[in-house]
């Protein structure tokens, strides 16, 4: 069994008293102490003014004016420095979660000041300074109260000694006997707080996970994809551009030229000395018209320049050794470089049917929804397939996440095997 | 004056077309047109009505199927056009729309390999021309290649003559080839139109029509 990464995941298991886990919880709760409280302080510096005012209005007096106007300055200049007095706390804060969450959180890019100050991740920072500030000792402090309850219930027996009456939460006991049973239900609750002392601190750790997390934005992201689309789109391009320029200008001068060397051999009478260096020209040339066809059809598919994505799959289905069944429901036109994609799924996926799945026949299926279009290849072959053994099916991953697509699989031991692949159709 | 083959040749790379050109003229077929796009080729079967037509598939004004579009079309005008199709590359999707255009004589469906074998090539339109039926050996390779069950109750010999039918041979043709006699390749079709369930029949065409429509179902 794999080890959990994080202590929100080390909670479920069985394990979890006996293990590390609430040692490091612990660690991380006493490191969190010296953090928040500083913290708190300067907090109470820019929440000063509101309660200033809330204290005033409560005791009916009138709220003191230039007080609150400097405590109101101090709080604004706070406030303005947040994004940057943030940086060292979250620095030290993203340092602390390795404590009790081993998954890696990347901090935000290193920026200037001004830019901190407009950036999003440097005020979530902020947030989560705030958060610490305030929250997390509310939690801490509401926690230790019931971790005193418990020590008072366990410790009742020899409190109540010698006749004194000691009070334990409602009741009011007088003697060690009449204790004995908080006292149990005190070490019966110590597991229960020691769990407890998990859940908060794993909900901590998830509320810095989340604001702390500095990974560039989605948009940033999609930025990037767009930009590899873009790449795959001029690789494409440049391919379809020599393959053009090979089937357009080479290949008919050679069809040519072996039609002309034949032409030739037959005016050549047989024991002609030209004969037989006639006869070698001709079949080194139809020779080289088989590999010139060979090389052309290794850069692009020509059934989808001429055939389309429906008529392309349709040939690829009828070369498949297994019998395959093709349904498109193509409606709407495909971009170029989405059929391309989709065209090389088809044919990996069916020959991935042909290789390894023992199926007995498969179905393709194209269809747009939304928009996007989608492809799907099943068989009834035995399943099993595993993208980490091979590189077929993490090569069509990475051709379909190239154009922003995505790959899902699903493929139980025993079958059958489903292949669906998404591709976004801007138009 | 012997009847010569009337044919209109459509081919959109220059040298390629002059060079086919001067085989049809070697051949004794008389090149009445010669285009290099679809609608040209429209145009001048529409205006010469020959016997023949030799199109390129890939052809302008759109470089996809343009040729073997406009093919079919002109057989829905004149099912007794003879029309044969030049394709750069193996595809069986291409030989199965021409044979699906009108009763499936007088079609075929070649490489453009094949005219570098000149007098072959020649041979081959003019039983095209004839009323037969001619698809690429590779074509042929390809579909008999595809595992079915009734083609595997056929032995090897077998197979090799069904493909030879396939291309439009005669019996005797087949029996030249193969080195034997034909009262066996005879004997060999029969076998191979009884395993697959197909009525033995004389006439050479309607035998190859026949294979190839039982290639196409399975396809």
């Amino acid at each position: 069994m794999t080890q959990p990464s994080h202590l929100a995941g080390a909670l479920r298991r069985r394990r979890y008293p006996l293990s590390a886990w609430p040692w490091r919880a612990l660690a991380y709760a006493a490191t969190t102490l010296p953090v928040a409280g500083v913290l708190a302080v300067a907090w109470s510096v820019v929440a000063a003014p509101l309660l200033l005012v809330v204290s005033a209005l409560r005791r009916d007096r009138p709220v003191d004016v230039p007080v609150l106007a400097v405590l109101a300055v101090l709080a604004l200049i706070a406030l303005a420095v947040a994004p940057l007095a943030s940086a060292p706390v979250a620095a030290v804060e993203r340092w602390r979660l390795g404590l009790v969450d081993s998954r890696p959180l990347p901090g935000p890019l290193r920026r200037g000041p001004v830019a901190r100050l407009t950036g999003a991740a440097a005020w979530r920072e902020v947030a989560y300074t705030a958060w610490l500030a305030t929250v997390v000792p509310l939690a801490y402090g509401t926690f230790g109260l019931l971790v005193l309850l418990d020590v008072a219930l366990v410790a009742g027996p020899w409190l109540a000694g010698d006749g004194e009456r000691i009070v334990l939460v409602w009741d009011t006991v007088e003697s060690p006997a009449g204790a004995v049973p908080y006292a149990v239900a005190g070490v019966l609750a110590a597991p229960v707080l020691l769990y407890l002392a998990g859940l908060l601190v794993a909900g901590q750790a998830a509320v810095a996970r989340w604001l702390l997390d500095g990974a560039p934005d989605a948009t940033a992201l999609r930025e990037v994809t767009r930009s590899r689309a873009r790449l795959m789109g001029a690789y494409e391009a440049e391919r379809r551009r020599i393959e053009r320029d090979v089937h357009d200008a080479a290949q008919p001068r050679l069809t040519s030229l072996t039609l002309q060397l034949g032409l030739a051999r037959l005016d050549v009478p047989d024991d002609s000395p030209a004969a037989r260096p006639l006869d070698a020209a001709h079949e080194q040339a139809k020779e080289l018209m088989v590999t010139l066809r060979g090389i052309v059809q290794g850069i692009r598919p020509r059934q989808l320049s001429e055939l389309g994505l429906a008529g392309a799959v349709g040939d690829l289905a009828a070369r498949s050794v297994v019998p395959v069944t093709v349904r498109a429901d193509l409606s709407r036109p495909v971009p170029e470089l989405v059929e391309t994609t989709a065209w090389y799924v088809v044919s990996e996926a069916l020959g991935n049917v042909a290789r390894h799945a023992g199926a007995t026949r498969a179905e393709v299926r194209l269809t747009h929804a939304d928009r996007r279009l989608v492809v799907e290849v099943e068989d009834d072959g035995r399943g099993g397939a595993d993208p980490a053994h091979g590189t077929g099916l993490t090569g069509l991953a990475d051709r379909v996440a190239a154009v922003d697509g995505r790959l899902l699989l699903a493929s139980p031991p025993g079958g059958p095997t489903l292949v669906r692949v998404e591709l976004p159709c801007r138009p | 004056m012997p009847s010569v083959t009337r044919v209109v040749l459509a081919e959109d790379e220059v040298l390629l077309r002059e060079g086919l050109v001067g085989l049809l003229t070697r051949f004794d077929f008389a090149v009445v047109a010669a285009v290099g796009s679809a609608p040209e080729l429209v145009d001048a079967v529409r205006t010469h009505r020959p016997e023949l037509v030799v199109t390129d598939i890939r052809m302008p004004p759109e470089h996809r199927d343009d040729g073997l579009r406009a093919a079919v079309a002109l057989r829905g005008e004149r099912p007794d056009l003879a029309v044969v199709v030049l394709s750069q590359h193996v595809q069986s999707g291409y030989a199965a729309a021409l044979l699906d255009s009108g009763d499936g004589r007088r079609v075929g469906y070649l490489l453009k390999d094949r005219v570098a074998d000149v007098a072959e090539f020649a041979d081959t339109l003019r039983r095209v021309a004839a009323g037969g039926t001619a698809v690429d050996p590779d074509v042929v390779r390809h579909l008999l290649r595809r595992p079915r069950d009734p083609l595997d109750a056929l032995s090897r010999r077998e197979r090799e003559v069904l493909g030879l039918v396939a291309e439009g041979h005669s019996n005797g043709a087949i029996a030249a080839r193969l080195h034997v006699t034909e009262a066996a390749v005879g004997k060999h079709v029969g076998n191979i139109l009884a395993k697959l369930d197909l009525p033995p029949d004389d006439d050479t065409n309607r035998r190859v029509l026949a294979v190839l429509a039982y290639l196409r179902a399975g396809g």
